[in-house]
């Protein structure tokens, strides 16, 4: 059982970090909301509870390796690393405008960032490979994906779930952010993926399924995957687009597009966020 | 020519593989189900452990690549050129280009010499799918040392680099003490009238058209240009200046690929006439090397007609 208190202080700054996100996007008018809020909760359990890492130093060798395949999250993304102390919180309003180290699907220049990512296929297997390399090595390191589930329907996504089974990477663990939302609507009337599960199971994957946004059961899912050996563990944790502001919720048109000035006072406001979030 | 040894750079390229790995344990080498074929298995003989096998999934392998190198490790991926330069293009853009990683990637089966499998397996693209990626280094050795010198200054630089090699045999015309510097063209032959830019294996091709034309009375120069990128643009605009006409040979697609580097150092230095031997605009098919050469207008009597056609053009 994961520690009550820590459950508690975990749920605080993950309502901080939705407070972040629209006050990012607030400022950058551009930018995707429903998949950074469907990620909040789990994204805070994996930076505050399961990885070890060194804010001070992100080229330190004993970190744990974070890669968001759904690159498309940057809001979320780096309001993270903005709390973790990779990055000044004031930099957030830089986010998608020219000259910014906060590019609009993340690159290399903003500390913290193992990779660039956004091309949606491409991080699990750029996280194969860093399991792999670091397995030879011996070394103890973990690393962890986050990934969309719309993002199944990518051939090269399957291909990188075939290998790191082959290859049996315990030391690997994906988080599928599985809001059932694409930009074209419901995964399932797009292309439908389920049952998702059996899928990464019969691909030799360790599954876990979660309410992704219960902070002790996401907390928990971490503890478990360290202890599964011989294969590689996917968290698929059930989520709502847009969780938190109650008109985003559930609809896919939130995916991809910034809320207004006045419709981001009204996001805050619903979170009930704190005075200065409301500068812009 | 015919009595000199004939060795396939894909041959080199296995060879430099177990070499250079006995000296740097970082290296590692990533096949997708043709270890024979790029001549991978002499490493994944030697250094089983180090290599990876990803199966019929070239994607997957150059971002698996990608995730190696950024733990520290020299990743060589091989597989077809055609199958890595095309189905794995957006991974090699948009993770190793982007993210500036350090990716090596060997494109075996260049060119229209890959012979009786036909066009589905002759890359005649590769070489333009990988130039116009930012950061990327492209080089095309032409035979068995060049191709040694190339994987051996490819494992020292920190960068993505796409290396293509040719699957038939061809004469081993470099020496081992000939000089390699990436983005330095090599000149082969002095000449005045004209100036011929190789790129590749056919350069013996190259060379048999430069004898056929001393007999002409025509003094061509030879430039051996293995780095298509970055382009030795001083030698090429001297080579301009100084002979006045430039004949580019190619075994791949004249667009986009060599040529068209070539062409862009001419005109943004000294414009002069040119002629590209190359496949123009065609889908290649089987045959053996040979007669493919002649069907695509790649052997030396065609480099040869280029040349006087573009001597001609000078003169207007």
């Amino acid at each position: 059982m994961v520690d009550q208190v820590k459950v508690k202080q975990l749920q605080e700054i993950a309502h901080r970090i939705r407070c972040d996100i629209l006050w990012t996007l607030a400022h950058a008018q551009s930018g995707h909301p429903g998949g950074s809020l469907s990620a909040t909760d789990f994204g805070v359990a994996l930076y505050f509870h399961a990885v070890k890492h060194n804010p001070e130093d992100c080229g330190w060798p004993q970190r744990d390796r974070v890669i968001f395949s759904k690159g498309h999250v940057g809001p979320l993304i780096f309001s993270l690393l903005a709390a973790s102390g990779y990055i000044p919180h004031e930099e957030l309003k830089t986010f998608r405008k020219i000259g910014t180290r906060l590019q609009g699907h993340p690159n290399m220049e903003c500390p913290g960032i193992e990779v660039g990512t956004g091309s949606l296929g491409q991080g699990l297997s750029i996280a194969v490979g860093m399991a792999l390399g670091l397995r030879m090595d011996g070394k103890p390191n973990r690393v962890y994906c986050i990934m969309g589930d719309g993002e199944n329907q990518e051939g090269s996504t399957w291909e990188a779930i075939m290998s790191a089974g082959h290859y049996k990477l315990d030391n690997l663990c994906v988080v599928l952010d599985n809001n059932g939302l694409q930009i074209d609507g419901w995964v399932e009337d797009v292309m439908g993926l389920q049952p998702l599960a059996d899928k990464w199971r019969a691909f030799r994957w360790h599954a876990i399924e979660i309410d992704g946004h219960d902070m002790a059961q996401c907390m928990e899912a971490f503890d478990q995957a360290r202890e599964v050996k011989g294969q590689p563990t996917v968290i698929l944790a059930k989520t709502v687009k847009g969780k938190g502001v109650s008109w985003m919720e559930d609809q896919a048109e939130w995916h991809g597009k910034a809320p207004k000035p006045d419709q981001c006072r009204d996001a805050l406001q619903e979170l009930a966020c704190p005075a200065e979030y409301f500068d812009f | 020519m015919s009595e000199r040894k004939a060795i396939a750079t894909r041959d080199a390229y296995g060879e430099a593989l177990v070499e250079l790995a006995a000296k740097d344990e970082r290296i590692v080498v990533l096949g997708a189900d043709l270890t024979n074929s790029t001549r991978t298995e002499w490493f994944a003989e030697t250094y089983p452990d180090r290599f990876f096998d990803f199966g019929i999934a070239e994607q997957n392998m150059l971002n698996a690549a990608a995730g190696l190198s950024l733990v520290g490790k020299i990743p060589w991926v091989s597989t077809y050129g055609v199958f890595v330069a095309g189905r794995a293009w957006d991974q090699i853009r948009t993770t190793t280009c982007y993210s500036k990683l350090n990716v090596k990637i060997g494109g075996a089966h260049g060119g229209i010499s890959v012979g009786p499998d036909g066009a589905t397996h002759q890359a005649l693209e590769d070489v333009a799918t990988m130039r116009v990626l930012p950061n990327m280094t492209v080089i095309v050795p032409a035979d068995y040392h060049e191709t040694k010198k190339a994987v051996t200054w490819a494992c020292e630089y920190i960068g993505p680099v796409y290396l293509r090699f040719g699957r038939e045999p061809v004469p081993v015309v470099t020496k081992p003490e000939d000089p390699f510097v990436m983005g330095k063209a090599n000149l082969i032959n002095g000449g005045t009238d004209v100036t011929i830019c190789n790129n590749g294996p056919v350069l013996r091709e190259a060379m048999e058209a430069v004898e056929m034309l001393k007999e002409k009375g025509i003094s061509a120069r030879l430039l051996n240009v293995h780095t298509v990128k970055p382009i030795d643009r001083e030698a090429i605009a001297k080579a301009a200046r100084e002979t006045g006409a430039i004949v580019t040979v190619e075994e791949h697609q004249v667009m986009g690929g060599f040529g068209s580097a070539v062409a862009e150092a001419v005109v943004q230095t000294h414009p002069v006439p040119m002629r590209f031997i190359g496949i123009q605009d065609r889908f290649g098919e089987s045959g053996t090397p040979e007669e493919l050469f002649e069907e695509f207008g790649l052997s030396s009597r065609y480099i040869v007609a280029a040349v006087e056609d573009v001597i001609k053009a000078k003169k207007r």
